[in-house]
């Protein structure tokens, strides 16, 4: 199914921040580029996302957090379709991502890019390599064009000099810039970041934070970071949203959220170990597990 | 004993499934195959990783499988007077039998193991998730190619096992028994049937190839993706391929030796 777009003269007001999109006919860029609504979804009978809704504003970049498996990568994989929701509607640029077959799938993931957690580099490839795969698999360019564009990709990562590393000769931390690099090769509109600063010392931590603001502006994409990182992201991002056992919890801007008193964002924000996220998992009694009687009388 | 029998169904059931989803997963390689082809280098490629880096195991075992079978022969050979038909033997035993399936066996172990570590690593690692994200379908970009490589090696290395094996078959015979050069090539042209041996050898070594293959990709693909997963993945690739091989063989020699009689 193909969308008409408009070419003439007035689809200038339409057209988002970044010059290289142009929006579908029934849409401006004030509507969210990316919209969920009320989905829910399950791994088998274990429920992940109960009912979640919430927007992506175009050109901004919005934090999801929370704590480890509550559902934010599975939320991202949604976002990109390698996963459907059993329930609700997720729209991105316009498009119902849920109804889309495989081509119209691949042709929307074209504008996309994605970051994983640990880079998922191509470890058979070098970095050059790497950052080209996309360009030579998705476009006729010639091979000088693709050199001076991989080059620029790196240079904003700050790692042109390791356009002929392989995988395996590079930090953790320089690992994921490369990924970066990959994933803004075709200048995608939405950028999704799976985990970005896990496993970071701090001096690289800071680094693929201001990466990912700066690309996201130079870019004009939008971004979507999943993260567990409350000071790094605060830092760098406009929007964020608290997920916690399947739902939204909160949301608010870095400043809201500083100031908010909601018990969960406290906890979280704040580091605390008990909260409303229990420090203990549900369990029987102590004692029970411990095969301990009490005493008659003893309450 | 309920349990026993329950479990029993219970593991049919999945060998079932487990085969319904690998036939699934062969047909959606075929339709996937147009990259393997358009892009010819990315099917040369995988050429290379499983057909050219198996040729000192193929070569060195064919010779040394030849030289086994000349000296056993000759032994057996001599008893009826008919030592001069060593060459006869030979390359009998290895275009028929022993060039497709022994071929097959070390290719399974060598590449096809190879092949499904390799998949199953970049599963682990989430490359091809990646892929998937980019718009790239891993299926066409890395499994056909793969697929297809096995199909095209598999056959070459049988046709070069059986020609080491009747050169190593060659050298016992003439150069260590003594047979006469004119008398074990003449036998063996006068023997040998480009229908029903060599023709028959070849659509085995193919058969072979397309069985191995889909195995070690599809074991790659379904691996678990953890270091435990795709070492039990490596494992039954190897075991699952050998198996399968045996069977073919028996089912395709009963088919052919039909035909001949």
């Amino acid at each position: 199914m193909r969308t008409a777009y408009w070419f003439n003269a007035t689809s200038l007001s339409h057209r988002s921040n970044t010059a290289n999109h142009i929006f579908p006919l029934n849409q401006t860029n004030s509507t969210p580029l990316v919209e969920i609504d009320d989905v829910n979804f399950a791994y088998g009978k274990r429920p992940i996302l109960k009912g979640i809704s919430l927007k992506v504003q175009r050109g901004k970049v919005v934090a999801i957090m929370g704590g480890s498996g509550c559902g934010k990568t599975t939320l991202l994989r949604l976002i990109g379709g390698q996963l459907r929701a059993s329930q609700g509607r997720i729209m991105v640029d316009g498009q119902d991502v849920g109804t889309l077959d495989a081509d119209a799938m691949y042709a929307m993931r074209r504008k996309m890019g994605m970051l994983f957690q640990f880079g998922a580099l191509f470890t058979d490839m070098t970095v050059f390599d790497n950052v080209a795969f996309q360009l030579r698999e998705h476009t006729d360019l010639p091979e000088d064009m693709i050199r001076d564009l991989v080059l620029m990709k790196l240079d904003a990562v700050g790692l042109r000099g390791t356009a002929k590393f392989f995988p395996s000769e590079l930090s953790g931390g320089m690992a994921r810039r490369v990924a970066l690099a990959r994933a803004v090769a075709l200048d995608p509109m939405l950028i999704m970041y799976d985990e970005p600063f896990a496993g970071l010392d701090p001096i690289s931590l800071a680094v693929v934070g201001q990466t990912i603001r700066r690309l996201n502006d130079a870019l004009g994409a939008t971004s979507i970071v999943v993260t567990h990182d409350v000071v790094e992201s605060m830092q760098i991002v406009d929007y964020l949203y608290f997920v916690s056992e399947g739902r939204i919890v909160g949301q608010g801007t870095p400043d809201e959220i500083r100031a908010s008193t909601e018990p969960f964002i406290k906890q979280f924000v704040h580091a605390e170990a008990d909260g409303p996220t229990p420090f203990h998992y549900p369990a029987k009694s102590y004692a029970d597990d411990l095969g301990l009687t009490l005493p008659k009388g003893a309450a | 004993m309920i349990n026993a029998v329950r479990s029993l169904g219970r593991r049919g059931i999945e060998t079932l499934w487990r085969g319904g989803v690998m036939a699934r997963f062969f047909w959606l390689v075929i339709t996937s195959s147009t990259m393997s082809f358009r892009r010819f280098s990315l099917t040369i490629r995988e050429i290379y990783f499983a057909g050219v880096m198996s040729l000192v195991i193929i070569m060195v075992s064919g010779l040394f499988v030849g030289m086994v079978l000349g000296l056993q022969g000759f032994e057996t050979l001599q008893k009826y007077g008919a030592e001069e038909t060593m060459g006869v033997l030979v390359a009998l035993s290895l275009v028929r039998e022993l060039g497709p399936v022994v071929s097959a066996l070390l290719f399974a172990s060598r590449a096809g193991s190879a092949i499904t570590a390799e998949i199953g690593l970049m599963k682990a690692t989430e490359q091809l998730k990646a892929m998937d994200m980019m718009a790239i379908d891993p299926i066409a970009r890395v499994v056909a190619p793969r697929f297809w490589a096995g199909v095209i090696s598999m056959p070459l290395l049988a046709a070069l096992f059986s020609a080491m094996g009747i050169f190593g078959g060659y050298v016992v015979g003439v150069a260590l028994i003594d047979i006469d050069p004119g008398v074990f090539w003449s036998n063996m042209q006068a023997a040998v049937d480009f229908r029903y041996d060599v023709l028959n050898g070849f659509v085995k070594s193919i058969v072979f190839g397309i069985a191995i293959s889909i195995i070690a990709t599809f074991e790659g693909f379904d691996a678990e993706p953890t270091a435990e997963g795709v070492s039990r993945a490596t494992t039954r690739t190897v075991v699952t391929s050998a198996l399968t091989v045996l069977l073919l063989d028996l089912v395709l020699t009963a088919f052919m030796l039909r035909g001949v009689h």
